[in-house]
């Protein structure tokens, strides 16, 4: 029976079948941080359970750290607690583990990768929805609640019901300045954040085909903001040439045998799927949103919509610009910004600060700019230097900061001020996300760039285009 | 952690007719610094339910002493966002035992009824019924009947059947969960991963 790269994947790591219940489903891979697994930790212990294999799981520090100064001891004594609860039981059940100020440490969705852990074909789970990140090698990856993170450690395995499946197909060619980050806030955009919801999807299509890993990468992180479980991309040659020789891929013969494996990753001509949705790349516009969710975003040379305009109630649409301080008809270029935040796992690898230093290179950050970079890890800061790029952001009146997940959540000591309006390129606008009484705009690497030279929300094509004739 | 069994629960409800609601209203991430599972329930919807002094906003619905009961009525896309089981937990330790929606978001279902709250998904319509019902009269009963499968209206008797998979339920009728099993059957995944090639 024909059957699609998802069915490929997810029918090999079935242990058992319930009738009327979930699958039993086994993990390849499994990743941890200091938030969500201390309670399970504490399960396994008053169960008697113990971690059933422990060289499948990776832990790593990343919610809670400081991106400044991460020489010198945790300033909050909850989040230096936590960052030891980590450390304590990584080290009892024998779990690797790259804390902070380790060379590894980083982003876990960013290290994952770097490190060759993620692999086409794998299963992967982490206590954390933007596990989806890693489907873009091909593997199934998702996240997970702390009670199944106690099962992970305990037996390698979950129970899941299996999702139903989507193809999201994007075809044509992207147009001048649109990233794949643009790509994602639109397709969120068209299905809304709970259009995807009870699915896992399969990108498809020329765009997704000539993106770069990172940009792939950014698209399968963002799958959770539609309402789906996950988002994977079938693996081609470039998945084969960015985890080759990585440290923990498979090497020698091993690596010929995954190859081979590999290389059938792929969705059957005609394999079916319960919903299949087709967009053209050419109609993406540089994207950016209003509201307080991922799914409230357009065009950035649009206008906030009006509710009347809208298809069903408008009650919490009202409290979401309420709560932005924007009005129905609003224009968002030329609105006052005061924050900046490079960096996230959706967009904090190297190729989101090349973009970055493409537009502020030569330029100055304005005034009225609070910008925060943060590397996705420490592999990212060290391209960053290598390549030159951190010569350019300098110059343009940038500092970057250290590796970890910064202003995305609030957890840390960067959160912006209430009331503040931020261009993030981070994943969620919710209601306080980067702090309480924080009004965030996600956009992408571009969008930010050109916000931070010009103080207001700015069409990065407008600078590209000068830049172009001078 | 095992939870208490699930069988019919009788309730008044507290409404909260707002769509997405997301996991960051649930509980804002800086109250995930817990390494225990305890007080979750304080910050359940922390920064609606209070000021930036900590004084409670007397229009938020926790705050209006009309409204109280084990079910929580909420918008549709329940539970949207981050995976955090924390969500779940302040739910729970809130005191509800249930929420019903007309849809849920996938992680967040997971996780209530991997600690013993039952997602309950209604029709829009009789979300709106429900919401109407409570508007009119907040001590209005609601029966959500885990056996029958059925949530009823009680002061005006309509009533919606309500799915849910065969194993969940027996779990959730008998205050079972998924480590139970997954550890019973330990040595058939034990066998399994043999066959696992990376």
């Amino acid at each position: 029976m024909s059957k699609t790269l998802f069915d490929k994947v997810w029918d090999s790591h079935v242990v058992r079948t319930i009738e009327n219940g979930p699958d039993v489903f086994f993990i390849d891979r499994h990743f941890i941080h200091e938030v969500t697994s201390p309670v399970a930790f504490l399960g396994l212990k008053s169960r008697n359970n113990t971690v059933l294999y422990p060289e499948r799981t990776f832990a790593t520090a990343d919610h809670n750290t400081p991106t400044l100064n991460q020489h010198l001891p945790v300033e909050d004594p909850l989040s230096a607690n936590q960052l030891k609860a980590l450390e304590q039981n990584a080290a009892e059940w024998g779990i690797s583990h790259w804390g902070l100020g380790h060379q590894k440490n980083g982003i876990v969705h960013v290290v994952g990768p770097e490190n060759g852990i993620t692999l086409p074909g794998a299963t992967i789970v982490c206590g954390d929805s933007h596990t989806s990140t890693h489907g873009a090698f091909g593997a199934i990856a998702f996240g997970i609640g702390t009670s199944e993170v106690e099962m992970v450690l305990s037996t390698q395995c979950i129970m899941q019901p299996k999702p139903k499946k989507m193809r999201i197909n994007v075809n044509g060619e992207l147009g001048f300045g649109v990233t794949p980050k643009d790509v994602a806030l639109y397709i969120i955009s068209q299905l809304t954040t709970s259009g995807a919801t009870g699915y896992f999807v399969e990108y498809a299509g020329e765009v997704f085909r000539n993106m770069t890993m990172e940009g792939r990468m950014t698209v399968c992180n963002l799958s959770i903001e539609m309402g789906a479980r996950g988002g994977m991309i079938a693996p081609d040659e470039k998945t084969f040439e960015y985890i080759k020789g990585r440290p923990l891929t498979p090497k020698g013969e091993a690596w010929d045998t995954a190859m081979e494996y590999w290389k059938t990753l792929q969705t059957d001509e005609d394999a079916v799927f319960d919903k299949e949705l087709t967009f053209d790349g050419a109609h993406i516009e540089p994207m950016i949103t209003y509201g307080t969710n991922p799914g409230m975003g357009m065009g950035i040379s649009n206008h906030i919509p009006k509710a009347e305009e809208l298809q069903g109630g408008t009650t919490t649409y009202k409290k979401s610009l309420n709560y932005m301080n924007f009005l129905e008809g609003d224009a968002m270029i030329g609105k006052p910004v005061d924050y900046v935040f490079l960096g996230s796992c959706t967009n904090g690898r190297i190729e989101d600060f090349r973009a970055f230093a493409s537009i502020v290179k030569g330029k100055k950050k304005a005034e009225n700019i609070t910008a925060w970079l943060v590397p996705g890890s420490h592999e990212v800061e060290g391209l960053i230097k290598q390549e030159g790029l951190l010569d350019i952001i300098t110059q343009a009146g940038f500092t970057l900061r250290e590796p970890g997940c910064s202003a995305c959540l609030a957890m840390n000591a960067d959160k912006i001020p209430a009331g503040k309006l931020a261009v993030s390129t981070s994943n969620r606008n919710f209601e306080g996300r980067q702090g309480p009484g924080s009004r965030t705009l996600l956009a992408s690497p571009l969008v930010a760039a050109a916000t931070a030279v010009t103080g207001v929300v700015t069409d990065p094509r407008t600078l590209l285009k000068e830049e172009a004739l001078t | 952690m095992a939870y208490d069994k699930f069988n019919i629960l009788t309730s008044t409800a507290v409404p909260l007719p707002i769509e997405n609601v997301d996991t960051d209203q649930i509980i804002p991430a800086r109250f995930l610094k817990a390494t225990e599972r305890k007080g979750f329930g304080d910050n359940l919807f922390r920064d609606w339910r209070y000021n930036n002094d900590d004084t409670p906003k007397e229009d938020f619905v926790l705050n209006n002493p009309s409204y109280s009961g084990k079910i929580l009525v909420g918008g549709k896309n329940f539970g949207s966002g981050s995976s955090r089981e924390h969500a779940a937990w302040a739910v729970y330790d809130y005191g509800f035992r249930c929420v019903i929606s007309s849809f849920f978001a996938d992680i967040f279902r997971g996780n209530c009824l991997n600690i013993g709250v039952l997602p309950v998904q209604v029709s829009p319509e009789f979300l709106e019924k429900i919401f109407k019902a409570i508007e009119t009269n907040p001590n209005t009963e609601i029966e959500v009947n885990l056996p029958e499968q059925i949530v009823t209206i009680k002061a005006i008797g309509a009533s919606e059947p309500f799915e849910i998979n065969t194993y969940k339920k027996e779990n959730m009728l008998n205050g079972y969960d998924d480590i139970d099993y997954l550890t019973k059957m330990k040595s058939d995944i034990q066998e399994f991963a043999t066959t696992r090639p990376f």
